[in-house]
């Protein structure tokens, strides 16, 4: 029965989170940028702004220079992140490709200072008084879905082990079309209820930041505009006419 | 209007404690039905001005990319919440940037998002009241633009970009600014922000160029609506008149007659500020930008020069090639763009900062300057907020951090730098950008001045600094009414011009 239910949740909250951050993707690629804003000093060449955004996206510079505390934590949670997910990757391929394999310890790891990071976050959105007077309640709660996911991943690994052999199976199911049990595991249904929940908020929230970053005019244009006329199409027809 | 405070100093950088509602009010004065209808707004706040609003939002979220990334893109880090002058200086939160703009996302949230329809209170959205349009009215008249915020957004979410679609969507209503409406209003109807008409304009240029006769014994010329001159100068109305503004007016003058450059004034485009930025109009900054093209063709000029004024320089490197065509690529359906394309000699980057200008023509050794003659002064030089974040000068990156200073060493012998995390593209606004610069806002605007001062005191203290060089018209109209309350001499503050002024050897070459 619970796998039927997860069955049906994980391909509906995929489905949502598929369409909706490409529908959000298409807006902002699809609304122009009538100005130049970069904020300067900016690069002037293409590649100059890759490479912004590379150590934007990779490094967090702008936060780094802005409050040391934050980027250590946020960097620590959004590294340790990324290192759990692809690890989870051995969930989805059968055989397991070397690379997943090969950091599944350190993924291990990533998932305890992911943890460390993500409480550290609350931390100052609990006791910084200014932090904590931009706070919404949805900001919180992010906080503790994240940290729910992560602690309840985590307690399958140290505390009550998951039979993780059937839990592939369930995935390497799913995207063959073809459902297969899912171990009835109080804590396995909280971590994967938890999941399903942010893959369903994700087109919704500020979670929109991970996509929007990539929009950011201040960021992404080149500073360029003695050199290269730049203007938007509902501008142009102010043109024609004169 | 509330009593002026100069808070006291404390060591940058400094982390305020919150003082929620200290700048809680009606905001700066609003503009008369006379003031809005002349520049095209509804006279007064409308009376569907809630649907209007929302409507006038929506449009602007498919117009400009920035707003709709940013909207959704804050993730509430308080990255920027320590950032803005304005909240250093009041210590009201609503002037952290990531507050200030939650203001407008926050009825964003609401009108436009799922979450804010079915949940507001959860994700901190608010239906637009006439209480929120009251704060948007107060909150967003305490911004200055200045984007130092968006140095440290880690996505470059850019207050100023936010601020700007709150003033136009307030103009759009009939909740405009008095100062800013009023001062687009005049640059419309008579070419300048102050209102000069030619002849008084023509009157004070006589005027300065026997000044400068008595001075020097030279005879720098002060010329207006010269046709077939090369360079058309564009500076700040402020040059005109007032102190110490005119004091680089005097110095662009001598740079042009060292050289041997023909240049000329417009009487009809006597002003390079553009507020149409401040209110985030883009017909307003078009139409304004336009009057510099139309005088750029009348006079047949090859060059287009910038004065010393910040956001007039950002306007003008960042927006006049799209606006009007200045730079290349102009619509081959615009024949005045296609006129002036052919006009312009192409060998400089049009449009040219006077900066460049000087900077270039010292390279190129056709100017000689006595240092001595600025020996009694240990300056400093304040980025401007506009310059520093929003533009560019030469060809690198950070020119426009590098070449001011540049002339300043190669015209003064003492020059030293103020705290490194307050200069450069980190630099404080002098807290009277942005349409701010009223007096019926003077009391935001002192203490929007205060980290800039509290860093100037420390260079005071340890190098002994007497004057601080900046190139804006605002910065040194701000700093001169500011700064006595703080306990400086207002003559501490001058342009970069007025150094190159006092050093240059007029017929030395």
């Amino acid at each position: 029965m619970a796998s039927i239910v997860f069955a049906i949740l994980f391909y509906l909250a995929t489905l949502l989170l598929v369409v909706g951050v490409l529908f959000r993707i298409s807006t902002y690629a699809g609304t122009p940028a009538p100005l130049k804003i970069p904020t300067t000093p900016a690069p002037t060449t293409t590649g100059g702004v890759v490479l912004r955004m590379t150590r934007e996206v990779l490094f967090f510079e702008s936060l780094f220079k802005a409050n040391l505390w934050t980027w250590v934590l946020g960097w620590l949670f959004h590294g340790s992140l990324a290192l759990v997910i692809l690890r989870h990757l051995r969930y989805f391929t059968d055989p397991v490709w070397d690379w997943v394999a090969f950091i599944q310890p350190f993924g291990m790891y990533a998932g305890i200072t992911m943890l460390l990071g993500l409480c550290g976050l609350w931390a100052r959105r609990l006791f910084v008084e200014r932090i904590r007077y931009i706070s919404t309640p949805s900001d919180h709660l992010m906080l503790l879905l994240l940290i729910g996911i992560a602690a309840s991943g985590l307690s399958m690994k140290f505390i009550a082990h998951t039979d993780v052999i059937s839990v592939k199976n369930f995935f390497i199911g799913l995207m063959r079309f073809d459902i297969k049990p899912l171990p009835a595991d109080p804590l396995l249904v909280v971590h994967l209820s938890l999941v399903v929940l942010l893959l369903v908020v994700f087109p919704f929230s500020k979670l929109l930041h991970a996509p929007g970053v990539f929009f950011s005019p201040t960021r992404n244009q080149k500073d360029d505009p003695r050199e290269r006329r730049h203007i938007a199409p509902w501008a142009k027809s102010f043109e024609v006419s004169e | 209007m509330s009593d002026i405070t100069a808070p006291a100093y404390r060591t940058i950088p400094i982390i305020p404690a919150l003082k929620p509602g200290a700048m809680e009010g009606k905001g700066p004065f609003v503009a008369s039905d006379k003031l809005n209808e002349a520049i095209g707004f509804p006279g007064q706040l409308v009376e569907d001005w809630h649907d209007r609003a929302i409507a006038r939002m929506g449009e602007l979220l498919t117009k400009y990319r920035s707003l709709k990334v940013f909207m959704d893109a804050c993730v509430h880090c308080g990255a920027c919440s320590d950032k803005c002058h304005y909240f250093i200086g009041t210590q009201d939160p609503k002037n952290m940037p990531v507050a200030r703009q939650d203001l407008l996302r926050s009825v964003y949230r609401r009108y436009f998002t799922l979450p804010g329809k079915l949940f507001p209170k959860l994700v901190g959205a608010r239906d637009l009241t006439r209480e929120v349009l009251d704060e948007w009215y107060n909150y967003f008249n305490q911004c200055s633009e200045c984007r130092r915020c968006s140095v440290f957004c880690p996505y470059g979410i850019d207050t100023a970009e936010v601020t700007m679609a709150a003033r136009e969507i307030l103009d759009s209503v009939g909740y405009g600014q008095k100062y800013s409406n009023e001062i687009i209003g005049k640059v419309h109807k008579i070419g300048n922000n102050l209102g000069l008409p030619g002849p008084a304009l023509q009157d004070t240029l006589e005027g300065l160029e026997e000044d400068v006769k008595d001075a020097t014994g030279i005879d720098v010329r002060f010329p207006m609506d010269v046709k077939g001159a090369e360079v058309l100068l564009i500076t700040p109305s402020a040059d005109f008149f007032a102190e110490p503004h005119i004091d680089s007016l005097i110095g662009y003058a001598k740079v042009f007659h060292a050289t041997g450059t023909s240049w000329t004034l417009s009487s009809m485009s006597s002003e390079a500020g553009n507020f149409g930025m401040f209110i985030g109009n883009y017909d307003q900054l078009r139409a304004i930008a336009m009057r510099i093209r139309q005088a750029a063709l009348e006079l047949g000029v090859k060059r287009i020069v910038v004065g010393e004024c910040g956001h007039a320089w950002r306007v003008a490197y960042s927006f006049w090639n799209t606006l009007t065509g200045v730079g290349d690529g102009a619509d081959p359906n615009d024949r005045f763009a296609q006129m002036l394309q052919k006009q312009l000699d192409h060998r400089y980057k049009q449009p040219a900062h006077i900066c460049e200008f000087t900077w270039d023509m010292i390279q190129d050794e056709r100017l000689t300057f006595d240092k001595t003659a600025n020996d009694k002064y240990i300056i400093t030089f304040h980025d401007s907020c506009n310059v520093a974040r929003g533009s560019r000068m030469g060809d690198l990156p950070g020119g426009q951090f590098e070449i001011p200073r540049n002339i300043i060493k190669a015209v003064a012998n003492n020059f030293v730098e103020m705290a490194p995390n307050t200069t450069r593209e980190q630099t404080f606004c002098c807290g009277g950008g942005g349409g701010l610069l009223t007096d019926d806002l003077l009391d935001l605007r002192v203490k929007g001045a205060l980290p800039r001062m509290e860093v100037l005191q420390q260079a005071v203290d340890e190098h002994g600094v007497n004057f601080m060089a900046t190139i804006c018209a605002i910065c040194k109209a701000q700093f001169t009414k500011v700064m006595p309350i703080y306990g400086f001499d207002r003559r501490m503050v001058g342009g970069v011009h007025q150094l190159v002024s006092n050093a240059i050897q007029l017929g030395a070459k």
